[in-house]
C-alpha cells in the first residue's frame, strides 16, 4: 500500500513497523509532528511529551535498559540539551534498541542557529544515519533499531527541514511483533562511576571499529554506476539536489555517515576524474575524506551557509566546471517589495506584554516561543534570545551590572519555564536578585502548533494529565512576589512592571490569558472603528494587529484612517485601550450610537 | 499517461489554504499515477506571514523543491505575492492569481513601505501567461470565503492532464463532508475561467 507521507509521518510509520514501546520528546520544529502522529496514528505505542529534551533522553533511556524499544526525538538544539545523557548512553549502550531523532534546521526556518548535528555522532562515537526522502525516513528507522541492537549502541537519526517537512510517495510495510527483551541488571554496563565507565570507553572504541568495517558493506552506503567521469559523494537531501541537477554523473550516496566508509570512497575516487561532495552546512563528510588523504573538493563550491536547493547545487557544479553555464531565470526578481514578517495573531495575549515592555522602557531578555515575535518591528521590544530558558539567567547577569537604569524584565513562555527557565529562577533566588520574570502562560506550547505540557492537564495521547500549577512553584521556589496579571489589561500590567522593576527583591508576574488558537479558538464580540471618530493617528497600527489596516478614508492631511477586520478580530479589547479619540467600540455599542 | 512534468509553486499568506490545495494537487498527481515530491516550510502558517508550497510531478522526482526560474505554473493566493513569487516561474510557464489584496499592519505603520499598485498588471509586463480571477467574488457568490483555494484548484485543472471525476474524488476525500458540494462548485466554477480571462 502506497501512502503520500512527510518525512516526519514516515518515521512515526518507521517507528510502529519496527514494534516501537516508548517515544518521549519535547516539541521542537522541524521535529514536532513525529511525536503527534504516533500520538494519533499508532496507540500501541506509549508516547508521551517530557518538559525537555534531557528528560524525555532520559526516559527512552530507562525504556530501552528495561527491555523495550524506544525513540526519543528533538530539533538539533534539543540535542544540546539532552547531551549530557546522550555522551554518557555511548558508553552504557543499550538493552532493547534506541534512536534518537535529530531535526536539524538549516537556513534557520524555525531556529535560533543551524549546528551540523552529524557532528554529535562523532563526538560521541556513535552510528548515524541519514535518509533522503519519505520512503527511506521509514526503511532505515526499521534497520537503525536492528542495528542498535546488533552493536549495542544508541544510533543518531539525523533529519533536516526538507526531509521532514517534505512528502514523498512511501511504501508501507507490516509491523514487526517484538517482544520486550528480558532486563537483566548489569551495573558494570548501566551505573557509570569511573571504574565501569573506563571499561566501557574500550567497549566504545572495540565498536567503532566493527562499525567502521560495517559501513564498507551496508547497502545504505551505494554506488549508482552511470559511466560518467564526474562522482559525486553525497547524502541526505543533497543527494536529492544534485540527481535534480545531474542525474547521469555517478553517485556514491551516504545512508550511514558515521563511521564514514573511507575504502569505499577511496576507491569511488580513484576511477573519477573529479569527485565532489555535496553537503549542506559544515563540511563534515569533505574533512575526513580530506583527512584520509583522499583527494575530494567542495565546500569551495556550495558553501557552508543556509541549506542548499536544486540551484545552488547547479550554481556549484559550474563553478566546478562539471556543466555548462546555468541558464538563468529570465524573469527578474521584483525589487522593493515590501516585507510580509510574522505577527501575534489577532487576540494573541502576548501583544499587551510587550506593549507594556516597551512603553516601561525596560531591559527585557527574551526567550524562545511565540512571543520572540515581540522582538519585531514594530513592537521591538526584546533586547536578547539566546536558547529555551536563557531569559531569566540573561536579566539576572544584565541586572547585576546594571545594564538599563529602567529595570531589567525576563520574558518566558509557560512551556519554556517548565523545559528550562525553572533552574533560572532558583538563581535569582539564591543570589538575592532584583530581576522581574514574566511569565507568559498561555495554557499551551503555541510556537509548535500547540502541543500539551505539564500544566495543560491533558498527555500527548489525550489522556488525563497531573498538573504542575506555575504559581505554586513559583511559590515554593522561593519567590514572595508572585503577582498575577490580566495580560488583556493594558494599564495594569505597565503599572505592575513599573512597580516590580523598582522593587529590590526578585518578583514573578503571571499572565493569565490562554492562546486564542489552541485548544480552542476563542472570539468574542468584536470591535469596530467609528470612522467619524478616528483621526488616523496609527496608535492602533503600531501594536501590530493583523485585524487593523489602513481604511480607504484618510483624514485632511491624507493618512490612512484605520479599520478592524470583523472575521479575525477575537474582541481582546487592547487596541480600544490605546486609541486616544476612543474611535474604537464593541460593535454592539457602535450600533447602539 | 504522459510523459511531462510539472513544478507548481503556490503562494499566499498564512491562514488562505494554501497547504490543503498543495495537498489535493499531489494526491491527485499520486492517484494518476505519477511521482510526486512537494515541500513546504511550518511554523509561520497561522502567524500572518508569507507560506509557499513547493509540488514536483514526474515519472521520477528527486528534489522536493524547485529550482530557481523552473516553476510551470506559479498559483497566488494573494496578488503582491504572485509578484514577489514571480522569478521562481519560466517566462513561458502559467501564472494564475486571485485578486485577493492583503495589506499587511508593517506597510501601514512603516514609513517608505509601499503595497505594489497593479501587481497583476507588472506580472503580465514580464510573464507570458497570467491568469487573474477575482476567487474572492467567486467564492462569496457561493456563500463561503473559505473557498478560493478550490476555485484556483479549478483553474489549475485545466492545465493538468488528470480528468474532473480524480480531483473531485480526491476532494472529497480532503474536506469535511458537509463541504464537500460546495466544494465541487467552486472547482467547477473555476475550471470555467478559461484562458480568456489572460486579458481580461
Amino acid at each position: 500500500m502506497k501512502e503520500l507521507l512527510s518525512g516526519n509521518e514516515a518515521v512515526a510509520r518507521g517507528v510502529f513497523e519496527a514494534g516501537v514501546k516508548l517515544a518521549s520528546a519535547y516539541p521542537g520544529t522541524p521535529s514536532t509532528e513525529i511525536m503527534e502522529t504516533i500520538g494519533a496514528k499508532f496507540p500501541s505505542i506509549y508516547a508521551q511529551w517530557s518538559p525537555n529534551e534531557k528528560v524525555a533522553y532520559e526516559v527512552g533511556v530507562g525504556a530501552s535498559i528495561g527491555g523495550g524499544r524506544a525513540l526519543v526525538t528533538m530539533k538539533h538544539v534539543g540535542l544540546n540539551v539532552a547531551a549530557d545523557p546522550y555522551m554518557t548512553h555511548a558508553y552504557t549502550g543499550v538493552n532493547a534498541g534506541f534512536l534518537i531523532v535529530s531535526a536539524d534546521d538549516p537556513e534557520m526556518h524555525s531556529s535560533q542557529n543551524e549546528q551540523d548535528n552529524r557532528y554529535f555522532a562523532k563526538f560521541a562515537n556513535v552510528p548515524m544515519l541519514e535518509p533522503s526522502d519519505s520512503q527511506e525516513s521509514k526503511d532505515m528507522i526499521v534497520t537503525g533499531y536492528e542495528l542498535s541492537e546488533m552493536f549495542d549502541t544508541p544510533v543518531l537519526y539525523r533529519m533536516t527541514t526538507r526531509i521532514s517537512h517534505s512528502k514523498g510517495i512511501v511504501e508501507l510495510d507490516d509491523a514487526t511483533e517484538t517482544v520486550n527483551k528480558e532486563y537483566v541488571k548489569d551495573a558494570s554496563k548501566y551505573v557509570m562511576i569511573p571504574s565501569n565507565a573506563r571499561g566501557r570507553h574500550v567497549v566504545i572504541e572495540e565498536r567503532i571499529d566493527k562499525l567502521r568495517k560495517f559501513s564498507e558493506n551496508t547497502l545504505m552506503n551505494f554506488i549508482e554506476e552511470n559511466g560518467s567521469k564526474v562522482g559525486i559523494i553525497t547524502s541526505g537531501v543533497s543527494y536529492q539536489y544534485a540527481k535534480d541537477v545531474a542525474p547521469d554523473f555517478d553517485y556514491l550516496k551516504l545512508g550511514f555517515t558515521n563511521p564514514i566508509p573511507l575504502k569505499k570512497i577511496e576507491a569511488f575516487v580513484n576511477s573519477h576524474d573529479v569527485v565532489l561532495v555535496v553537503e549542506e552546512l559544515e563540511p563534515y563528510l569533505e574533512d575526513q575524506i580530506k583527512a584520509a588523504g583522499i583527494k575530494v573538493e567542495g565546500k569551495k563550491y556550495f558553501g557552508n551557509l543556509g541549506e542548499l536547493s536544486p540551484y545552488r547545487v547547479a550554481e556549484g557544479f559550474h563553478k566546478a566546471g562539471v556543466i555548462d553555464a546555468l541558464k538563468v531565470a529570465e524573469i527578474g526578481v521584483e525589487k522593493n517589495m515590501f516585507p510580509r514578517p510574522p505577527v501575534l495573531c489577532a487576540g494573541c495575549p502576548h501583544r499587551g506584554a510587550f506593549m507594556a515592555l516597551k512603553k516601561a522602557g525596560v531591559a527585557v531578555a527574551g526567550d524562545i516561543g511565540c512571543y520572540t515575535l515581540g522582538a519585531l518591528e514594530p513592537l521591538n521590544a526584546m533586547d536578547t534570545c539566546v536558547c529555551m530558558g536563557a531569559s531569566i539567567g540573561n536579566a539576572i547577569g544584565m541586572e547585576k551590572v546594571q545594564a538599563s537604569d529602567k529595570g531589567t524584565v525576563a520574558v518566558i513562555g509557560d512551556s519554556t519555564f517548565f523545559h528550562s527557565g525553572i533552574t533560572g529562577l532558583i538563581d535569582a533566588v539564591y543570589n538575592k536578585s532584583n530581576v522581574t520574570v514574566m511569565i507568559l502562560d498561555n495554557s499551551i506550547t503555541a510556537m509548535t502548533g500547540g502541543q500539551e505540557h505539564p500544566s495543560t492537564g491533558k498527555t500527548l495521547m489525550g489522556k488525563e494529565a497531573g498538573k504542575v500549577d506555575i504559581a505554586t512553584l513559583v511559590k515554593a521556589l522561593g519567590v514572595k512576589r508572585l503577582i498575577n496579571v490580566d495580560a488583556y489589561d493594558y494599564e495594569q500590567v505597565l503599572s505592575t512592571i513599573k512597580e516590580e522593576v523598582a522593587t529590590p527583591e526578585p518578583s514573578v508576574i503571571l499572565t493569565s490569558r490562554p492562546c486564542v488558537l489552541m485548544p480552542a479558538r476563542i472570539m468574542d464580540e468584536p470591535f469596530v472603528i467609528d470612522s467619524e471618530l478616528c483621526t488616523a493617528c496609527s496608535a492602533c497600527f503600531k501594536i501590530s494587529c493583523p485585524a487593523i489596516s489602513a481604511s480607504e478614508e484618510t483624514n485632511k492631511h491624507g493618512r490612512p484612517k484605520a479599520i478592524i477586520d470583523q472575521s479575525i478580530c477575537t474582541g481582546c479589547t487592547l487596541c480600544a485601550q490605546v486609541c486616544p479619540p476612543e474611535a474604537i467600540m464593541l460593535k454592539s455599542q457602535f450600533v447602539e450610537v | 499517461m504522459s510523459n511531462k512534468s510539472y513544478s507548481i509553486l503556490i503562494v499566499g499568506v498564512g491562514g488562505q489554504g494554501v497547504l490543503l490545495a498543495s495537498e489535493i494537487i499531489s494526491e491527485a498527481a499520486m492517484r494518476f499515477g505519477y511521482d510526486v515530491k512537494k515541500s513546504e516550510v511550518h511554523g509561520m502558517s497561522q502567524r500572518g506571514g508569507i507560506v509557499s508550497s513547493h509540488i514536483k510531478i514526474a515519472d521520477k522526482v528527486y528534489a522536493p523543491t524547485i529550482r530557481h526560474g523552473q516553476a510551470d505554473i506559479l498559483i497566488s493566493f494573494e496578488k503582491a505575492e504572485g509578484l514577489r513569487a514571480l522569478d521562481w516561474m519560466k517566462k513561458d510557464g502559467v501564472a494564475i492569481v486571485s485578486q485577493t489584496e492583503l495589506v499587511p499592519a508593517i506597510v501601514t505603520s512603516t514609513k517608505g513601505l509601499e503595497y505594489p499598485k497593479n501587481p497583476v498588471e507588472k506580472m503580465r509586463e514580464r510573464a507570458d501567461k497570467v491568469i487573474s480571477a477575482d476567487a474572492d467574488k467567486i467564492a462569496a457568490e457561493l456563500g463561503n470565503p473559505r473557498l478560493v483555494n478550490t476555485i484556483l484548484l479549478g483553474i489549475l485543472s485545466n492545465y493538468m492532464p488528470f480528468p474532473t471525476d480524480l480531483w473531485i474524488d480526491v476532494i472529497r476525500c480532503r474536506v469535511k463532508e458537509r463541504f464537500v458540494e460546495i466544494n465541487i462548485q467552486a472547482f467547477n466554477r473555476g475550471r470555467d475561467v478559461k484562458l480568456s480571462a489572460v486579458e481580461a
